[in-house]
């Protein structure tokens, strides 16, 4: 198994440069936000192993709410982020970006500051990286060249079973598999369909991987005797904060509304930025870092298999820290529209928002970290509206592929490579198709 | 409630459209209109406003209505101040022509795109729409009696939309508008936001389509609420969850598009598709709707136990045939075998509650609540129906062209022929262009793919699908059919968001500004 790694890079603008730097980052489109793949700055579609990547410029005009703690605004510096989601692991994907972008990503980083032409690339991008607090891939081990050929291989099936329609309908799911196991051997054979079998897992990964799976319950557990007594003063902090803390939700200015829906439902699947400042105090930011390492745990152990909880339509998604953890910037990959995607997420796992996102200063009111919050739905859309961010290169690897089609198209393929079967799984295989 | 009558609506203050279809008075027209002076246009509003038609029940019913609507354009044009506009939902407010990602989601591109629209886009994006109903006959006098006094001098008429009485089928064929919420006017259902509700029902919160009440997530829906000291301020009444005067309050949303229907391409189609075999197509038909075409009947089994909200009628024999008509779900249905995924009513309302399984024990929820335990791979992709529901006020237009003789080709002057689809609600990003967008036109509605709304489906290419104009039909024990190729049947010719005020807010529009 290949698993996927991610990169978070992010630098201060050269506040001098920045219009530069957006006209720059246009060229790289093709759509509105919507990355032309082939583009020369960075040629996406010459990464095999990249599933998303994004360029975004991090503007916070959100930074005045800290004023409704009574404190003084910090006027953190413009930055521009770049995220990837890879197949294999960061430095080789940083040595391939420098060899083969390097030109490009030159004049783009030189926008920044701190960053001289000419400087080492992978360096310089591995220093002025975030690790991610959390994060969430949909199926860890699912290559991007895996995606590419299980889709392929649907939609071959899809055509034999049309052009030969006689040879299927109405024949049994064993001599459906059957005649399509065959069909997919004389494709192979034929050099027109490709399935290659997963690599072995990187020893060191798997590794860490294990001792991530066993240290974070081991930790708990030896934290348990603290984590109880101090349970009663939690909930009498908490419950303090909720009932104080200030909602800061103002419906959404429509222009600003219209410029971040002018990137939007280009493809089935869109991006999502956001950023946001922690309420100020220890006690937030020590619950967020504990929310986020924990979820972390489970996205990385238990979430790994198609659903985040009830979600099934995020694809990557991630929560990094910024500015001494005073700040957090939360992107994703998901299908369907924003709205949907909301809608979606309030009545499915409105608890895990509370959980992750209600220590952003001017989240709707929880209860006991968990209730209400983003179900109060349209304060809740407000503010992650309003904290979104344009992203202004976005680049995925499979348009038109939602997170449900790629389960399926690797459920088509485990059956066809599959030799012995019951009755009934062959069943549910061929419904699939 | 034993007799605290806080909770009722004043029927007198909600226009009817609201609690009535108006079915007795068959013939209508919906005129478009922009307001060209704005004094002359409030004068004729307050004296339409004691005319407009109400949901108070009347006996006998009254032979005729009349119902306005406002878009933004015209609230403008009648001088409403920007903040008081500003507090209208973004959608209502951007239009539904607004902007080309609006246009993405809705499938208003390509032939559906708006610059092709007859209206609602650019110079012909109209202020109001002046709605009138009248028994058989009576509409002509009853239009000379609202079309009068200042009426000339404040509007230019750019539209006149006739729907016809074609008997309570759709021009494809089938039976209309069967499945309706059951608004909760006595305001008796409690929700609580934080609960899930574990199987579907039909009673929908009245402030899912009026503004000014609880919706279903306990939670009162933005609408502008003015400072009492605000002009015109006087005739509001008090909003229910906050200080100040309530603009919305027995207002709603209403939503109206005119869908042309290719009624002869649409049986043509299936006729071919089925061979030539009569008993095929109908099947086919009744395969891409949901239902029957005899009787409305679903093509699921209905279901033992009764779902609130259905059958709850006044009239006995129409609630029989709601309980033959909606007393069911597709939870027995799970892969689509008697009603396919993608079917036309599958999509526009999935019956599905918050949580699939019914987990009633704390573990079972627990485990339902982490996405575990589903048994079907598709389980719990589509959910929690009940946040996006629509109340379906549509008309059929043109005249009525049966089964067989859609099978005829067109002559030369063959009359268009359609619907103009009327639906309310509180929330038209959460109800009407959800429902439209991820439910209807989605190509992946379900798990679905290459597929959107087997009837109104643009057909419009998405960006690495193959094909999207593709039907499929689930088998039992083997793998399914589908039906390619299917062309574009609707496309659509007009629409606009409006506000449909309550009457004290019609009287306060009626002196805005002044």
């Amino acid at each position: 198994m290949t698993p996927q790694s991610s990169v978070f890079v992010m630098a201060a603008l050269k506040i001098e440069r920045e219009a530069e730097l957006r006209v720059l980052l246009a060229s790289m489109n093709e759509l509105s936000g919507q990355a032309n793949p082939a583009n020369p700055l960075v040629p996406f579609t010459e990464f095999r192993q990249i599933h998303y990547a994004r360029f975004a410029i991090l503007e916070d005009e959100t930074l005045g709410d800290i004023h409704a703690y009574f404190l003084p605004r910090v006027d953190y510096p413009v930055c521009l982020s770049f995220m990837a989601d890879f197949d294999g692991m960061a430095d080789d994907f940083r040595a391939e970006l420098a060899q083969r972008a390097g030109a490009g990503l030159d004049r783009i980083f030189s926008c920044c500051q701190g960053y001289t032409p000419g400087t080492n690339l992978a360096q310089w991008m591995k220093n002025h990286e975030h690790p991610a607090a959390a994060m969430y891939v949909n199926w860890v081990g699912r290559t991007a060249a895996q995606v590419e050929e299980e889709n392929a291989l649907r939609l071959a099936l899809e055509a034999e079973m049309q052009s030969a329609p006689s040879a299927y309908e109405g024949k049994t799911p064993r001599q459906i598999h059957a005649a399509l196991k065959d069909f997919v051997y004389r494709e192979k054979y034929e050099g027109r369909l490709k399935l290659t079998a997963p690599q072995a897992t990187p020893f060191s990964w798997w590794f860490r991987n294990l001792v991530h799976l066993v240290g974070v319950p081991l930790v708990l557990l030896a934290l348990a005797p603290v984590l109880i007594l101090y349970a009663p003063v939690f909930l009498y902090q908490l419950r303090t904060r909720e009932k104080s803390d200030p909602e800061i939700a103002p419906q959404v200015d429509p222009a600003y509304e219209e410029e971040l829906a002018h990137l939007e439902d280009h493809d089935v699947t869109n991006q999502f930025t956001v950023i946001g400042s922690v309420k100020p105090g220890r006690f937030r930011r020590g619950t967020l870092i504990f929310v986020l390492w924990v979820l972390n745990w489970t996205a990385r152990h238990i979430f790994n298999r198609g659903h985040l909880a009830r979600v099934s339509t995020i694809h990557f998604a991630r929560w990094v820290f910024v500015n001494d953890k005073r700040r957090v910037v939360f992107a994703s990959n998901y299908d369907g529209s924003l709205d949907s995607y909301m809608d979606d997420f309030i009545n499915k796992v409105g608890w895990g928002l509370n959980l992750a996102f209600s220590v952003g200063i001017g989240y709707p009111t929880t209860n006991w970290l968990v209730l209400d919050g983003s179900k109060n739905e349209q304060k809740f859309k407000y503010v992650l509206r309003r904290h979104e961010l344009p992203t202004e290169v976005w680049y995925k690897a499979y348009p038109g592929l939602t997170a449900f089609d790629l389960r399926r198209n690797g459920r088509i393929r485990q059956g066809i490579e599959r030799s012995a079967a019951s009755a009934e799984e062959l069943r549910e295989w061929a419904a699939l198709l | 409630m034993g007799g605290a009558v806080v909770n009722t609506v004043n029927y007198a203050d909600v226009q009817g459209l609201v609690r009535f279809g108006f079915v007795a008075m068959t013939e209508a027209c919906y005129v478009l209109v922009k307001i060209k002076n704005a004094a002359a246009a409030r004068t004729w509003l307050s004296g339409a406003s004691e005319r407009v038609t109400t949901a108070v029940e009347r006996k006998p019913a009254p032979p005729a209505a009349l119902q306005i609507a406002f878009t933004r354009g015209g609230l403008e044009a009648l001088q409403v101040p920007g903040n008081v506009v500003a507090g209208f939902s973004s959608e209502f407010l951007g239009g539904m022509t607004g902007d080309g990602n609006r246009s993405r989601r809705l499938g208003d591109t390509g032939t559906n795109s708006p610059k092709d629209w007859e209206w609602g886009a650019g110079l012909k994006t109209p202020d109001a729409v002046v709605m009138l109903f009248a028994e058989p006959g009576k509409l002509e006098a009853w239009r000379a009696q609202i079309e009068n006094g200042s009426w000339g001098a404040a509007f230019e008429e750019i539209q006149r939309l006739t729907p016809s009485d074609i008997g309570g089928r759709e021009p494809f064929g089938f039976i209309d508008g069967t499945s309706q919420p059951d608004l909760d006017w006595d305001q008796a259902r409690k929700v609580s936001a934080n609960r899930d509700q574990l199987s579907y029902g039909n009673v929908v919160c009245l402030g899912e389509f009026l503004l000014g009440y609880s919706n279903e997530y306990g939670r009162f829906t933005d609408r502008p609420v003015l400072g009492a000291g605000d002009h015109g301020s006087e005739e509001l009444d008090s909003a229910s969850d906050r200080p100040g005067k309530d603009l919305g309050k027995n207002g709603t949303y209403l939503v109206i598009r005119q869908l042309q229907q290719d009624v002869r391409g649409f049986w043509q189609f299936l006729d071919k598709a089925a061979g030539g075999n009569r008993q095929a197509r109908y099947q086919l038909a009744e395969a891409m709707v949901g239902r029957r075409i005899e009787d409305g009947a679903p093509l699921v089994p209905l279901i033992d136990r009764s779902i609130p909200g259905v059958g709850t009628g006044a009239n006995p024999a129409k609630r029989k045939m709601d309980v033959e008509n909606n007393q069911f779900t597709y939870d027995s249905d799970a892969m689509g075998i008697r009603c396919p995924l993608g079917a036309h009513i599958r999509r526009g309302n999935p019956r599905t509650p918050d949580i699939q399984g019914n987990p009633t024990g704390i573990i079972s929820h627990l485990i339902r609540l982490l996405g575990f335990g589903n048994p079907n791979f598709r389980g719990d992709l589509v959910a929690s129906t009940r946040f996006h529901r629509l109340l379906r006020r549509g008309r059929e237009y043109g005249p009525k062209l049966t089964p067989e003789e859609a099978l005829q080709p067109a002559f030369s002057g063959d009359p268009q022929r359609g619907l103009h689809f009327v639906a309310i609600n509180a929330n038209i990003q959460r109800q009407f262009e959800f429902v439209q967008n991820a439910w209807i036109m989605r190509t992946k509605f379900n798990g679905l793919s290459e597929e959107s709304d087997p009837l109104l489906g643009n057909r419009e290419a998405v960006p690495g699908c193959p094909f999207t104009d593709a039907f499929s039909l689930p088998q039992e024990n083997s793998v399914g059919r589908r039906i390619l190729d299917i062309p574009q049947f609707v496309t659509v010719r007009g629409g606009a968001y409006f506000f449909l005020p309550g009457i004290r807010a019609l009287k306060y529009l009626s002196k805005a500004g002044g």
